[in-house]
């Protein structure tokens, strides 16, 4: 194996200077633009959750005032709601591999794709703007009357930075559909495509059916606040229940907005690294089917204590179950994968095996949400934050660490450090369990979520989640600091480090503006590693 | 702060046991799969880790029998919870047929009580041991949502309409009360206790109140302050229907359709009575909004729920004073 060197030509040194960034109409530049505002999210959000488990390490409310942690967590939700969990595997990795891995030049909608990033940022400027003025304090659900009628903070500004970023995602959606119907490479059948696409398509199908739904909930809170007119006020002859559930109409489907392009990375990695065939392909590719349908009607199993009849919510309760039957199937097929496989412990697998556990944990520990008597307990409690961070942190962050890591050779043509990024993944997965993991308790002994300050008995176990959280923090600046570094200083990573299937491993690292030199004819799954020889090229 | 490290909430409610052995169930089956995942990964990245660069796994694509497999059964133990947790929320959602009512408003940032005899509570409320409780309660305000997690149980309080919970306190003690439903700066600052006395200690707190009317007779003068008297006489000669009997009966509308009286139509037919307008009566009622608080109007819906035609069992004096009845009124 001789030495790769970095090709001479690229999409990266193609050409330079701001323009050709901020003018550009290839995927790739544009996923790159996407990592570095989505990035810039992430970290914004992150810094609020510093400061809120700072708060919380002591029972009295003493750092900040009521009114500061209010608003904390609430733009902790927005920002990593909005503007980090949705856009990120599908904005960054999706932009930059649907086209590559079905053997396409670009997407179907080259000026739409950098059209949706502007709409993105417009609507960051707008969040961004209303956190500087003075920031909001409704919770990420804007709950009514509640953000209609007695929050005196930013919320119009921020709902309208919820309405515009809603563009971004819906028109993102809508070129995947489209680029994966009409733009495959000739002998990729929908049966040969890698998972990564299947997820991506199910995850796109929701963003254009889900998305218009939120931008309309929104945009009725601002008429309510703005005009009074009464749709949700009570006061006003409205109705506070209906915002929930056209709020959780979109609120859960964007769930597995966020949690479906990670099993698609989940599958390439698992697949790669134990050199096999996905095991039950077709099983893993309905699922994520299956999950974008029955996604959209089990949103009022947020409501189980709003008043909502006995019989709505044992049809929701019931469909909330048939929903985790899917990932069930998932998580049992990777795992199945992995026997009798070649298994090379590189750190993308090791993310995605922390991906696995903490999804089976989170995922389980979602029945006890599904069952309604119990719900009634730990509904609104610190277990429903422990759940939805073990799906959203536990799941979706460790799947777009474990995309990153995997893909990074192929989108800057340099290897990351490998030792390191094991230690980050080690990191992550001991922070993570020690933030979230005392958190079921604390929600199971009652404390309510949202809570500036606390009952002292609360203590130790919120000591040990904001432990936690510091050795979490550390565990995501660590990839931050070496992937930097390996930009410069990476080893080049040639073609195909992982010797992985997959046509984006085919062409050069950092492949040429156009993909591919000559369109790629395509004969087999896209798992055929027994099959092959393997080769490191 | 490691004074008092409890793992687990207190039971003291006979709900709490139904709800925690359901929670254990789930505790079990979690840490089952959880493991069981988690072995098998550990298990298979060591035996079959790869040898020489070079390997290749074996061509395994797949097997109907165990996809199968793994979608039945995980979807026969989501029935059995299914089932499980829809059986305790039925009981979570129907009270016993008697019942300690007591009226709950929450308003930014407090809870406040109402005892039928009178008392009046804030952030604090006493019910007895060993007899269901049921609270009726709204909102002044945004939502707020009354939780006990000794008792296990929580609902919404929704303004503009009434919720209920209830429960059966089964040890002595004093629990938290807290708002769980975010509803602004002192969310975290909404909270109590409750007080579960024996029933002869709740007996002499209720009695050392401070001889306050009764919700029913405090209802009674709001209804003659409000004038609500002179159309709405008792033998239903007024221009008003006559309330007596009202409660929970069945009521005959001026489009024909026929609704319960229960709280929430009282309520509507006081703020908005319009709305749903009595055959045989013109609709010449003005609206109470802004005339009757959150709290006058329970002890309007109270004193209403007392006109019982005479002879009726349980039937009170209409001024009847907390003495006399001591709590001892139940739900029909």
């Amino acid at each position: 194996m001789t030495t790769p060197l970095l090709p001479r030509e690229h999409y990266l040194n193609v050409r330079y200077g701001i323009k050709s960034w901020l003018l550009t109409k290839d995927h790739k530049r544009i996923a790159l633009l996407y990592l570095i505002t989505v990035t810039g999210f992430f970290f914004l959000g992150g810094a609020f959750a510093v400061l809120i488990r700072l708060e919380l390490a002591t029972p009295a409310g003493d750092l900040l005032s009521s009114d500061t942690y209010n608003k904390m967590f609430t733009m902790h939700g927005v920002i990593m709601v909005f503007f980090f969990l949705i856009p990120s595997i599908p904005a960054i990795l999706g932009n930059f591999l649907v086209p590559m891995m079905i053997g396409a030049k670009d997407l179907a909608f080259p000026r739409i794709n950098l059209l949706s990033w502007y709409i993105y940022i417009l609507g960051g400027i707008f969040t961004l703007w209303a956190v500087i003025v003075g920031g909001v304090d409704t919770g990420w659900t804007f709950y009514t009357p509640y953000s209609t009628a007695a929050s005196n903070t930013n919320v119009v500004a921020t709902g309208l930075g919820v309405f515009i970023t809603g563009f971004s995602s819906i028109l993102t959606g809508l070129n995947f559909i489209v680029t994966i119907h009409r733009m495959r490479a000739p002998g990729l059948t929908w049966f040969r495509l890698p998972l990564f696409i299947w997820a991506h398509y199910a995850t796109s199908l929701i963003q254009v059916l889900g998305t218009p739904v939120i931008a309309i909930t929104v945009l009725l809170v601002a008429l309510e606040r703005t005009f009074r007119i009464g749709i949700f006020d009570p006061a006003l002859g409205g109705d506070p229940v209906l915002f929930q559930h056209l709020f959780w109409f979109y609120s859960h489907p964007a769930v597995y907005i966020m949690i479906l392009p990670a099993m698609g990375v989940v599958s390439e990695v698992v697949a790669c690294f134990s050199r096999k065939n996905v095991f039950g392909y077709s099983f893993v590719a309905f699922s994520s089917l299956a999950i974008a349908v029955f996604g959209f009607l089990v949103w009022a199993h947020h409501m189980f204590v709003a008043g909502i009849s006995v019989y709505a919510a044992m049809v929701f309760s019931f469909l909330s179950f048939a929903v985790a039957i899917p990932s069930a199937v998932k998580v049992f097929n990777w795992t199945a994968t992995l026997y009798r496989g070649a298994i090379w412990w590189q750190a993308p697998l090791l993310f995605v095996f922390g991906f696995i556990g903490l999804f089976t944990i989170g995922g389980l520990t979602g029945l006890f949400l599904a069952s309604l008597g119990l719900d009634v307990h730990v509904h609104d409690t610190y277990f429903v934050v422990a759940h939805f961070h073990y799906i959203m942190v536990g799941g979706a962050i460790m799947g777009y660490m474990a995309g990153l890591h995997f893909w990074w050779p192929k989108m800057f043509g340099r290897m990351y450090p490998e030792p390191w990024a094991k230690f980050a993944a080690l990191v992550v997965f001991v922070g993570f369990n020690l933030t979230f993991l005392p958190q079921f308790i604390l929600g199971y002994m009652g404390m309510p979520r949202r809570y500036h300050a606390y009952p002292e008995e609360f203590q130790v176990l919120n000591v040990m989640s904001s432990a936690g959280a510091t050795i979490l923090g550390v565990g995501y600046l660590i990839p931050m600091i070496y992937f930097i570094w390996s930009l410069r200083y990476g080893r080049a990573a040639g073609p195909n480090p992982w010797g992985a299937t997959g046509l984006e491993w085919t062409t050069q690292s950092p492949p040429l503006t156009e993909n591919f030199p000559v369109t790629p004819v395509v004969a087999e799954g896209a798992y055929e590693y027994s099959k092959r020889e393997m080769r490191v090229v | 702060m490691w004074s008092g490290f409890p793992l687990f909430p207190e039971q003291a409610s006979t709900l709490a046991s139904e709800v925690d052995h359901l929670y254990f169930f789930l505790v079990a089956l979690t840490a089952f799969f959880s493991i069981l995942i988690a072995t098998l990964i550990v298990v298979f990245a060591i035996r079959y880790h790869r040898r020489n660069p070079a390997a290749v796994g074996a061509p395994i694509t797949g097997s109907l029998p165990l996809e199968l497999m793994w979608s039945i059964i995980p979807f026969g133990i989501s029935m059995v919870i299914f089932t499980w947790g829809a059986t305790v929320y039925f009981n979570m959602a129907r009270p016993p047929d008697e019942t300690l009512e007591i009226y709950s408003v929450g308003k930014r940032w407090m809870w406040k009580f109402q005892h039928i005899d009178g008392q009046r509570e804030i952030n604090e409320l006493h019910v007895p041991i060993g007899r269901p409780v049921k609270i009726t309660m709204t909102s002044e305000d945004v939502i707020h949502s009354l939780y006990f997690p000794a008792f296990r149980v929580k609902a919404d309080v929704i303004p503009g309409r009434y919720s209920t919970v209830w429960f059966n306190a089964n040890k002595a003690g004093e629990y938290h009360l807290f708002c769980a439903e975010y509803c602004g700066t002192k969310h975290s600052g909404m909270i109590g206790r409750v007080v579960v006395m024996e029933p002869a200690a709740y007996q002499a707190w209720l009695s050392g109140g401070t001889g306050e009317m009764s919700l029913a007779a405090r209802g009674q003068r709001l209804f003659e302050e409000l004038a609500c008297h002179t159309c709405h006489l008792p033998d239903g000669s007024g221009k008003g229907p006559s309330l007596v009997g009202l409660f929970g009966s069945q009521v005959k509308l001026a489009d024909g359709s026929v609704v319960t009286a229960d709280e929430s139509y009282i309520r509507e037919s006081i703020l908005n009575p319009q709305a749903k307008t009595t055959a045989g009566f013109q609709p010449l009622m003005p609206t109470f909004q802004g005339l009757v608080n959150e709290e006058g109007l329970l002890a309007l819906l109270e004193y209403i729920k007392s006109l019982q035609p005479a002879g009726a069992p349980g039937a009170p004096a209409a001024a009847s004073t907390g003495v006399e009845t001591q709590g001892e009124r139940t739900s029909q």
